[in-house]
């Protein structure tokens, strides 16, 4: 298929539909508004397909939540605030094993905070978020075309896992318009999953749930969880690096903070330094051994996010004293351009005496 | 000889873990009931609440997934849209439905969902102890009301019922009793209705059932009994609230 002209929001929309979702349950928030009404255009009269604006986040989520239970692939956005309130009904998500995709376009924190793009919901992301021992895959897209791409891939993992997955963008990707290319075409009939809900027809009756009276039982509940997480930390960790070969600087940085990034490493390489990039895009695996590996031969670090540091924990982590960890951040929605943050290499490359 | 009473078909051969003279047994097993003869055993998911009733997975033989509080009927509603050929009913109690499940109530009634509420009212948050919930008669003495409630303080008892009846979505709507063999009797009808009224593809149905909770109403279960007819009834009237199932214009 050609390539399109599309908005981020209106690309994830279109990508879910080529995924098989079946069913949506959107609220509206900026700066996600165009995906809620891409589906209300596009999916909501397809056979077999559902679409509510539902009455609040919560009620979208456990909409969500009784989608999965059914056995149908579904999937409910939203950004900052709402994902807070999402929470609840991710954690049952998570509690009772059910696939679901959940993007979060993300805004300016905390409170009502603004409606520009910001990257203050990592540690929410990345760490459950809701109440109870859990973790949801959380991918990082960084253009419209990955928008695309991570999509279809979410629906896949949450299949795979039984798990839900976050799509976690900002309002700038949602809002901006790049050409995508969409590479899978919607499936005639998806198989229905082995522990849908769809009455006791020929076998005997099934119980979703995770509530019991006894701790043990909770206990290996939350054993078997995290034994599928050890597997998806094993087999689904993804990153990526640019100039690292050579590199004396790395700057880690994920989204569309990395997309800045970038454009700043291209001006220090064309002055001269050193510099490369690692990009997480799974936030959530994160890609420790990737860290670890750059550690053998590069000492300096550079975490660039739009928060006041959330993500440079995890990079601390991984390098467990390795390395020498600095952070530049941008909170609040605030966008800082390339050459800012050129600035902010060039003078960290000289201060520690790299050139 | 003729077999005039036995375990429904779609009642696990479980013992309940409810109170002595609780509702709760009676209203699952008159549901069982009418799931086997309306045939839907192999159709119908039931969405049981957190509360006392939670365990309702463990006593109907049908498919059950548990619902965060209040949000039976978003759950609900997500498993029809999804798979509309179940016969989907959530389970919910007073404080559940009527108080931090509201809004999810009031507008899966309002869009018309072909689901069914089974609503217990038994006026206190039962499983956590006999707070008060938004149906607390006034006056009456709770452990978060222990002076009695008080109306310029705790407002008055929601008419949730009443309040659904407004929504257009919500064809067929009935508060019985489960506290007589006569009111049990009524009640089975109206379970009976509600579930009729979704397989017809209606609209929202809904059955709300004053149900005893001698625990903690601190009462005998005969006492308790009677207090649903002497005071629950007059706050809380018997009867068909909204039935337009029969009329063109159900949704």
């Amino acid at each position: 298929m050609a390539k399109v002209l599309m908005t981020g929001n209106a690309a994830i929309g279109e990508a879910a539909i080529r995924a098989g979702c079946q069913c949506y349950f959107g609220y509206p928030i900026t700066p996600q508004n165009e995906l809620t009404e891409y589906m209300a255009t596009h999916l909501s009269r397809r056979k077999g397909c559902s679409f509510i604006q539902a009455e609040s986040e919560i009620a979208a989520i456990n909409m969500v939540y009784g989608a999965s239970l059914s056995g149908a692939r579904t999937m409910t956005s939203s950004s900052s605030p709402g994902i807070s309130l999402k929470q609840e009904g991710i954690s049952y998500l998570a509690a009772c094993e059910l696939p679901a995709v959940i993007v979060n376009m993300s805004r300016g924190g905390p409170g009502l905070g603004s409606i520009s793009a910001a990257q203050s919901d990592y540690f929410q992301a990345t760490r459950g978020g809701g109440h109870g021992d859990y973790r949801t895959i959380v991918l990082a897209p960084s253009s419209v075309q990955e928008l695309a791409d991570f999509t279809h891939h979410a629906f896949e993992l949450a299949d795979k896992y039984l798990i839900p997955v976050i799509i976690l963008g900002d309002g700038m990707l949602g809002q901006m318009m790049e050409p995508v290319e969409f590479k899978y075409e919607a499936p005639e009939e998806l198989p229905i999953r082995s522990r849908a809900l769809r009455g006791a027809k020929g076998r005997p009756s099934r119980i979703i749930k995770t509530f019991t009276s006894k701790p043990a039982e909770l206990e290996e509940i939350n054993w078997s969880l995290f034994r599928r997480y050890q597997q998806i930390k094993k087999q689904e960790t993804t990153c990526d690096t640019f100039m690292t070969d050579d590199a004396k600087l790395i700057v880690v940085a994920f989204g569309i903070a990395a997309r800045i990034a970038k454009g700043a490493i291209k001006t220090a390489r064309s002055n001269g330094l050193k510099v490369g990039m690692l990009r997480p895009i799974t936030l959530w695996p994160f890609p420790s051994e990737k860290v670890q590996e750059l550690a053998k031969s590069v000492k300096q670090y550079l975490v660039f996010e739009m928060n006041m540091g959330q993500m440079v924990e995890d990079v601390q982590l991984a390098l467990g004293g390795n390395g020498e960890v600095s952070f530049y951040g941008r909170p609040g929605g605030v966008i800082p351009t390339p050459s800012e943050v050129y600035k902010v290499i060039s003078r960290l490359y000289y201060q520690k005496g790299l050139k | 000889m003729d077999k005039v009473y036995t375990r429904p078909k779609s009642l696990k051969k479980a013992v309940f873990h409810y109170c002595p003279g609780c509702g709760h047994s009676i209203v699952h097993r008159i549901i069982c009931e009418v799931i086997d003869e309306l045939n839907l055993q192999e159709r119908v998911i039931g969405i049981p609440p957190p509360g006392c009733s939670v365990f309702a997975y463990h006593y109907f033989d049908v498919d059950m997934a548990e619902s965060a509080h209040g949000r039976g009927a978003a759950v609900a509603t997500g498993i029809k849209r999804a798979y509309p050929e179940a016969i989907v009913f959530t389970y919910q109690g007073d404080g559940d439905l009527a108080a931090i499940g509201t809004a999810e109530t009031i507008h899966a009634a309002n869009r018309g969902e072909r689901i069914t509420a089974i609503f217990i009212n038994n006026a206190v948050y039962g499983m956590t102890g006999g707070q008060m919930a938004p149906t607390t008669l006034l006056e009456q003495k709770t452990t978060t009301t222990p002076y009695g409630r008080d109306v310029k303080l705790e407002g008055y008892p929601i008419k949730i019922s009443e309040m659904l009846a407004l929504t257009k979505g919500a064809v067929y709507i009935e508060r019985t009793a489960a506290n007589s063999p006569a009111n049990i009797r009524k009640t089975k009808k109206a379970i009976r209705k509600a579930f009729q009224t979704q397989i017809d593809d209606l609209g929202f149905s809904l059955v709300e059932i004053l149900s005893p909770c001698p625990t903690n109403w601190r009462m005998t279960p005969i006492e308790a009994w009677q207090w649903i007819d002497k005071v629950m009834t007059k706050e809380y009237p018997l009867g068909i609230i909204k039935d337009i199932t029969g009329k063109q214009d159900a949704d």
